[in-house]
């Protein structure tokens, strides 16, 4: 009797605990509403990365805001959806997305129109600021490398569309599926390929140069038109929209920090395109730090930061292993990050998993069906689902978590049921016959005897968040993801070697822990001797 | 019969919901002490039968009765907790020692650890297996005869009146099977259990029975001590079994 109860007690007692881990780490993850905090965001390429560092540093140089980085998010959509539901305040945004990938309008008209029209209808539609225009317009271009222009007298994308057939497009992913991209500089232009392929940013230079592709879209102000020998095509038929540079701010944040509109509005007209062509180029070859390069930016329109508020930032050009040496304190906390987040989901999804299994044991009609929906979420690609959590959940670590605890569902599921189901039917049956209850059976035979296989489903669905979780990076969970985007922005492979090898690293002790815990939940008897 | 019968069906039939009978209608009176065999080939109905006494199939027709109460009456945790049960391969629970196995039914009947290991020990020794040398092993860890004898000592630990065997010695060799029939007969001579047993094998039945009902089709075709049957096979298919048994 008293055993039953201290059992009880030290469980109860172990649930608490369990669940108040729980709960700080969900408090931990979410957006802090403290009123001192605004939190800037950026997409996941350079040029964006760059102006939220320079909006982040003059914040925190200007005003007494505290200012959280959110930099590298997936594309304009997890961007916007990320400012609408406030798990960011401020990011930079070009007026020609607004208009089309957000407004979803056709482009039409100049610069002043364009903007005009973003400023009135995000403020009608979600109380969202356009903040004056930083002064450069970053817009899509076609580029093609000089010496085929010189040799087919290329200037213009007409002309480009007379000899297109015999050329080979190589685009990247957000334009091929825009509508102000690919699918609409084909109409109105006539462009036909001979073949189109889907290229990261940073990969597309390097195929122009081995010739792999002819033709590939840039932005206007890329470093690397220089250094890669690139000739921009005129848009004779004003095809791209206007897209100036500007920070976009919740009207919410603007209200409560006047002193952010003011600040940023320093900004304005600041920029040219040349100026940020230079900066980029040291971003994307130097390998230069943004939080270095926006220093610079910041110092040579005039806007010096306070020094020391700034780190210094370290050189990127040792080799690999000094890299990662250099790198461990983040690394550390990054993998830190990582085991966090995993570890959420996989509890989270033990608690629920498991006794889904063992319900639909005992109801199971129900079972197919719930697995099968189960085991389709698993083929959602993981990316999709982590944009499908912003609307809802906003960005950073909740989302996160709720995707990768939806992966851990089917293996843990699936394992308890059919291992429950499964557990040796001829000692079940003999059990049952000589007059034990069906609960009886449960907890004294079908569970232990399940038990290794509940925890091989557990191990499966461990290995496989520990793996996913790289992804959470992309809408700002941190962990050992960051710089494995960032690094394929930058092209840089010491980066993204320095984020994948602690991960698969990660998920091979992650592995063996698991296993060394399934052997112990082996009950005794099961291995035959002799 | 003399006595009152202490376990009795009474038309009982089995029809599944697809339609299939599986009994179609079976009268059978077991007397206090008896051994009856059932025997057929596999579909014949007979392992159905036997499930009914425990309540691991309820009969669509027909009452099965134990000591003259009708089993649907009672609950059938109790029922099978004072009803022996030997399967085929034993159905041993792998991850727990051969004592534990023993005490299954002691333990669900609440007897303290003292009676249950000393019933367990004297269990072990009745059907022929020391207790030092056996009762801390796992089943994995026992031949397929000593699994047997453990499941009959399991069937045996709460001194229930009625024991059920199904084809309990059908996976054994013959050398095996022969020393546990002599066991068998053994046991049955000192414990005066009331036994039915389940067997395709009519050798056997001759053998450990003191009647025998030859089942065919979910049809108790013939009922009669070996002897009866020997001389008076009331049935073309007894009479063939019969022949084929003397082959």
């Amino acid at each position: 009797m008293c055993r039953v109860r201290c059992a009880h007690h030290r469980a109860s007692r172990c649930a608490q605990r369990t669940l108040r881990a729980i709960v700080i780490l969900l408090s931990l993850s979410l957006p802090l509403q403290a009123a001192d905090r605004v939190v800037i965001g950026s997409k996941n390429f350079e040029e964006s990365r760059l102006l939220a560092e320079m909006f982040a540093q003059l914040l925190e140089s200007r005003t007494d805001l505290e200012v959280e980085r959110r930099l590298g998010l997936a594309g304009t959509q997890v961007c916007f959806e990320a400012l609408k539901s406030g798990a960011i305040d401020v990011y930079p945004e070009y007026t020609g997305t607004g208009l089309v990938s957000i407004l979803g309008e056709q482009a039409k008209g100049g610069p002043d129109q364009t903007l005009n029209r973003v400023r009135s209808e995000f403020l009608r539609r979600w109380n969202v600021w356009w903040l004056a225009p930083l002064g450069f317009e970053n817009s899509w271009e076609i580029a093609v490398p000089k010496e085929l222009a010189d040799r087919e007298h290329l200037s213009t994308i007409s002309d480009l569309a007379r000899v297109s057939k015999r050329l080979h497009g190589g685009f990247g992913h957000e334009f091929v599926g825009r509508e102000d991209g690919l699918l609409g500089l084909e109409r109105v232009y006539g462009l036909q390929w001979a073949s189109v392929d889907h290229l990261q940013q940073a990969i597309q230079y390097q195929a122009a140069k081995r010739r792999d592709i002819d033709a590939l879209d840039v932005y206007s102000t890329d470093g690397r038109l220089i250094l890669y020998n690139l000739k921009v095509l005129r848009d004779d038929r004003d095809f791209f929209p206007p897209y100036e540079a500007a920070a976009l701010v919740r009207g919410e944040t603007l209200a409560k920090h006047p002193e952010v509109g003011s600040v940023l509005g320093l900004l304005a007209g600041s920029l040219s395109e040349d100026a940020m062509r230079g900066f980029n180029l040291r971003l994307q070859e130097k390998h230069e730090s943004e939080v270095v390069v926006a220093r610079d930016a910041l110092r040579s329109i005039g806007l010096v930061v306070k020094e020391g508020s700034i780190a210094e930032p370290v050189s990127r050009k040792p080799g690999f292993l000094a890299y990662l040496w250099s790198q461990r304190r983040d690394l550390g906390r990054l993998t830190l990050e990582h085991l966090g987040l995993s570890a959420a989901a996989l509890l989270l999804g033990a608690l629920v998993s498991i006794p889904l299994g063992l319900w639909l044991e005992r109801h199971r009609r129900w079972a197919e069906a719930v697995i099968r929906v189960l085991g389709l979420l698993q083929t959602v690609p993981s990316l999709a689902l982590l944009a499908f959590m912003i609307p809802f959940l906003g960005v950073g670590i909740v989302p996160a978590i709720v995707a990768l605890w939806i992966y851990s569902l089917f293996p843990i599921v699936r394992n308890t049921y059919t291992g429950v189901r499964d557990a040796d039917p001829r000692a079940v049956e003999a059990a049952t016959a000589l007059g034990m209850t069906p609960g009886q059976v449960l907890r004294q035979i079908r569970l232990p005897l399940a038990a290794p296989v509940v925890m091989a489903g557990v191990r499966t669905a461990a290995v496989l968040t520990v793996g996913t979780a790289t992804l959470a990076a992309f809408i700002g969970a941190g962990g050992l993801g960051e710089p494995i985007v960032t690094g394929l922005q930058l092209a840089d492979s010491s980066m993204i070697l320095s984020g994948a090898i602690p991960a698969a690293l990660l998920a091979l002790l992650v592995d063996g822990a698991l296993g060394l815990v399934e052997r112990a939940l082996r009950p005794a008897g099961l291995e035959t001797r002799g | 019969m003399p006595s009152e019968p202490i376990l009795e069906a009474a038309g009982v039939a089995k029809t599944y919901g697809d339609g299939t009978a599986a009994l179609a209608g079976i009268d059978l009176a077991v007397s206090p002490g008896e051994t009856v065999a059932l025997v057929g080939e596999s579909g014949s109905g007979k392992t159905t039968l036997l499930r009914t006494f425990n309540r691991m199939v309820e009969p669509s027709a027909g009452a099965v009765r134990i000591e003259g109460k009708s089993v649907a009456d009672l609950d059938p945790i109790v029922l099978r907790r004072r009803t022996g049960y030997v399967p085929q391969d034993g159905g041993l629970i792998p991850h727990w020692r051969v004592e534990r196995n023993v005490e299954l039914v002691p333990r669900l009947l609440g007897w303290d650890a003292a009676r249950r290991q000393e019933r367990a020990r004297e269990m072990l020794e009745l059907v022929g297996l020391s207790p030092e040398a056996h009762a801390r092993r796992y089943p994995a860890e026992l031949s397929g005869g000593q699994r047997q004898r453990v499941a009959i000592a399991r069937a045996l630990a709460a001194d229930p009146p009625v024991i059920l065997l199904d084809e309990p010695f059908g996976a054994l060799d013959a050398l095996t099977r022969l020393e546990l029939h002599r066991q068998f007969l053994d046991l049955k001579k000192t414990l005066g259990k009331t036994i039915v047993l389940v067997t395709h094998d009519l050798a056997e039945a001759f053998r450990l029975a003191d009647r025998i009902g030859v089942m065919r089709a979910g049809r108790l075709l013939q009922l009669g001590t070996p002897e009866d049957l020997a001389a008076r096979p009331a049935d073309p298919y007894v009479q063939a079994l019969l022949e084929l048994r003397r082959v």
